[in-house]
């Protein structure tokens, strides 16, 4: 599962031969995976749901109902495959303007919703519409912000213009908040119908409990959606989910903590799902508050994380290291000569030294909020910068209302990111200026101006060459340490099987309940 | 002695003013925590519009005592309002669990009570012997670990060799034979921890009434140990041993939340934990309504019948 394909086909390339060919993406590549088939029941124990649960995609966030809805009951214009490639899902292609600025998108024909209607472009401007409103409350209205209009030419064509070219726009597309919703007939969606064009129907829902999916009749992917029900249980202590996996009562779980992993690998009909994803933690700094306004200061405190120490105790060597920028060898330009940095306790004195900030005393606001183990992190952090003569005392900050008091507002604390595909995607939300999740307030020059630039290049070498530099600037000037990235760890029992899995998110991609089979 | 039902309208008419005053409280309190419902859903991608868009659509842009008493009209007229967080109403929510709730405690009491009065009692006729410590001993080990660990404990031995299911998984179509197999654990859990306070306060309230003179009475005239025990010294230690029943039934129905999530067992405690954690106010409200009732009725249920066994206070002098 770890050999990841870092070399991949290019992106034009990929929009041309996708259409081209039958709806690929099961094809197991391989050979753990024997000919997929139908029938039986998957039953899934996961962390994330809670009683307060809705079925709004406006809402969702990683739990059992983003996982049935996004991946089993509605289908998006595009999905990511398990080679990070954006290929088409209810759209049959797609192609850029030579800007990159407009982009159209034919549409699948033939295709109903679960109620019997036919899916048409309507429908995929009511649900862009819902997310971008001024109304809107959706987790994805930011994403949509670089969009300027959405119209309909005819059935199956729709036409996007966007504010700026963007080369790598279909990835957006694929986000789990833009599941296509069914267009009412005052033009507007209603979440609450349930009603999608995926291969399965909602049977009931009970937040905080349980989903039951069944499977529908003519779904338009042959090639998917292969057990006849699934049962998603919210199961939310991590002891108590590995052991219904142990004793047969669920036949997947997710998100198993990295200091129990190994007994999971002694259980003999459980297998560990390992996968090298783009997910990793954070420690931004602001670079307008003063210590960290000094280039020299930052460059200090990268020096003084052991990031070793980090993946080696916090994730149990499931993960790697960081180099302080947000890009994983997962990805497409992720640029692989670059040195890492290690623990050098004398460098980072070098560099207290230059901004003259010896005896550095400064704070880390940590909580488990920002992701299990953080405030360990922050500890072994204090004990790493001691040695190098820089004070951190660690202030412990309460889970509740973390993302809302502490990230974002304390100049130095803890953050995650899921990884996003594309390097733009990720650079743009975090990195860029005045960006609304830029959570150590960076702005530099050269990074924003070349973000533009390669945003709307489509010569992928031309691409490379400006995300290395990014990655570069990122991680030599960036205000965010970035120590480490950590796995995504699954476990499935021997009843369900599936082909390579994707590494966009844990799960496949949130896309087990389609495409995963029963063995 | 004051007439019985004039005593219970009393302590009824004190148990809608506590109920009031919780209330009261539980709003301040989840006011005063940090966050808001919409900044809680949208977490990591809350940004200022969608958040206030979030607000506007719930009314949180009003005031709080406005919204306070918005609730509280509507509880006035029997209506708990709508959950913040997924727009279900409060009653349909706590519908689906109180069931289960009221379930799993009834299981474990039914456990739980019996096995307590009967090791008490025996115990107190053994006292001081090597049977009286072990259970003594044994009731203090279960009462002094947490939860959680008894319920692991469980798991390993009886879940993990394969005789009983680890979770919990019941829903409204469970036979009621299945639902006794699948809660056993749960129920067992709750049984190792509330035994030790029940057991014990029938041992020591028994030995206390040992020494008065009436017990000797009832000797001299020949009694065996368990005959003395059982219909004279039991009836006068009644009324202590049931209050104590009565704040464990109280805690089975409301301080379970750590054995619902071990087991994924979906009764009230994790409603409410959700609930406050989101900021959902509505439910939080109801489900402390909920269990504060249980606590003054249990109560008062136990003053009652304490009253009622008590031979002393039905036969004044």
């Amino acid at each position: 599962m770890l050999d990841m394909k870092l070399n991949r086909r290019g992106f034009m390339m990929t929009t041309a031969s996708i259409a081209a060919l039958p709806m690929l993406g099961a094809a197991p590549t391989n050979g753990f995976a024997a000919s997929p088939k139908r029938g039986g029941l998957l039953r899934i124990g996961q962390l994330g749901g809670a009683t307060s649960d809705t079925l709004d995609p406006a809402t969702f966030a990683a739990g059992p109902v983003a996982c049935a809805m996004y991946g089993g009951v509605y289908n998006s214009l595009v999905e990511i495959d398990a080679d990070n490639n954006v290929v088409p899902e209810l759209a049959e292609s797609f192609e850029p303007s030579a800007d990159a600025k407009t982009w159209v998108f034919k549409l699948r024909k033939g295709i109903t919703f679960s109620d019997g209607k036919p899916f048409s472009a309507q429908d995929v401007i009511a649900t862009f519409n819902y997310h971008k409103g001024d109304d809107s409350k959706s987790g994805g209205k930011e994403l949509l912000s670089e969009i300027e209009t959405i119209r309909a030419d005819g059935t199956d064509t729709l036409l996007f213009q966007l504010k700026g070219g963007n080369a790598d726009f279909p990835f957006v597309l694929a986000d789990y908040h833009f599941s296509i919703m069914q267009a009412q007939e005052d033009g507007k969606v209603d979440w609450r119908s349930a009603i999608g064009t995926g291969g399965y129907i909602l049977e009931s829902f009970e937040p905080g409990i349980r989903i039951r999916l069944k499977r529908r009749d003519g779904y338009w992917k042959t090639d998917r959606a292969w057990f006849d029900e699934v049962e998603l249980l919210t199961i939310n202590d991590p002891v108590a989910r590995q052991n219904a996996l142990m004793s047969g009562e669920v036949d997947a779980i997710d998100r198993i903590d990295p200091k129990t992993a190994h007994m999971m690998q002694r259980a003999p009909n459980i297998t560990l799902e390992e996968v090298v994803g783009l997910q990793h933690y954070t420690m931004p700094m602001f670079c307008d508050v003063k210590p960290f306004s000094d280039i020299n200061v930052r460059l200090a405190l990268k020096y003084a994380v052991d990031r070793e120490e980090m993946v080696e105790k916090l994730l149990r060597g499931h993960g790697s290291v960081g180099n302080d920028h947000p890009i994983g060898a997962a990805s497409r330009f992720y640029a692989n000569g670059l040195p890492q940095r290690s623990y050098d306790p004398d460098k980072a004195r070098f560099h207290l030294k230059k901004a003259n900030a010896e005896g550095l005393s400064i704070e880390l606001s940590a909580a488990e909020a920002a992701f299990t183990g953080a405030v360990d992190a922050a500890v072994l952090f204090q004990q790493s910068a001691a040695k190098a003569g820089i004070q951190v005392s660690v202030k412990r900050e309460p889970d509740d209302g973390y993302w809302s008091n502490v990230w974002l507002t304390k100049p130095f604390c803890f953050s995650y990111w899921g990884g996003r595909v594309t390097e733009d995607w990720m650079f743009t939300q975090v990195y860029a200026r005045g960006a609304k999740w830029n959570e150590s307030h960076w702005n530099n020059d050269r990074f924003n101006s070349l973000l533009i630039e390669a945003r709307s290049e489509l010569d992928v070498a031309k691409r490379r060459e400006m995300y290395t530099e990014m990655q570069v600037l990122c991680s030599e000037d960036g205000g965010s340490i970035i120590p480490m990235f950590a796995n995504f760890l699954d476990a499935r029992n021997d009843k369900v099987a599936h082909g390579k899995l994707a590494s966009n998110l844990f799960f496949d991609g949130w896309k087990i309940v389609e495409r995963w089979w029963p063995a | 002695m004051e007439r019985l039902s004039v005593i219970i309208a009393k302590r009824l008419a004190l148990g809608i003013l506590t109920l009031f005053v919780i209330s009261l409280i539980i709003f301040s309190a989840t006011e005063m925590l940090p966050g808001d419902i919409a900044q809680t859903v949208l977490g990591q991608s809350a940004t200022p519009d969608t958040v206030a868009a979030f607000r506007r659509e719930l009314g949180l842009d009003q005031s709080a005592p406005t919204r306070y008493l918005n609730w509280l009209t509507g509880v006035a007229h029997g209506d708990l309002g709508m959950s913040l967080a997924n727009r279900r109403p409060v009653s349909e929510l706590i519908a689906s669990r109180v069931g289960n709730t009221i379930f799993l405690s009834a299981y474990a009491a039914a456990i739980a009570v019996p096995l307590s009065l009967i090791l008490g009692i025996l115990s107190a006729l053994y006292r001081n012997t090597t049977f009286d410590r072990s259970v003594n001993v044994a009731a203090l080990a279960a009462i002094s670990f947490p939860e959680f660990f008894v319920a692991y404990i469980l798991v390993f031995f009886l879940a993990q060799t394969g005789y009983f299911p680890s979770m919990a998984n019941v829903d409204a179509n469970t036979a009621f034979g299945e639902k006794l197999y699948k809660t056993f654990l749960p129920a067992l859990t709750l049984t190792l921890v509330v035994t030790a306070h029940m057991m014990r306060m029938t041992r020591a309230s028994i030995i206390n009434l040992l020494a008065l003179p009436y017990i000797e009475m009832a000797r001299l005239k020949g009694m065996s140990p368990l005959r003395v025990i059982v219909y004279h010294a039991v009836p006068n230690a009644l009324a202590p041993i049931i209050t104590v029943i009565a704040l464990n039934l109280g805690w089975l129905i409301a301080g379970v939340v750590v054995v619902e999530v071990v087991f994924v067992y979906p009764g009230l405690g994790q409603l409410m934990v959700d609930s406050v954690s989101k900021r959902d106010l509505p439910v939080a409200q109801a489900v402390a309504l909920l269990f504060a009732a249980a606590y003054v009725l249990l109560n008062l249920l136990a003053d009652v019948l304490g009253m009622i066994t008590n031979p002393g206070l039905s036969h004044p002098k």
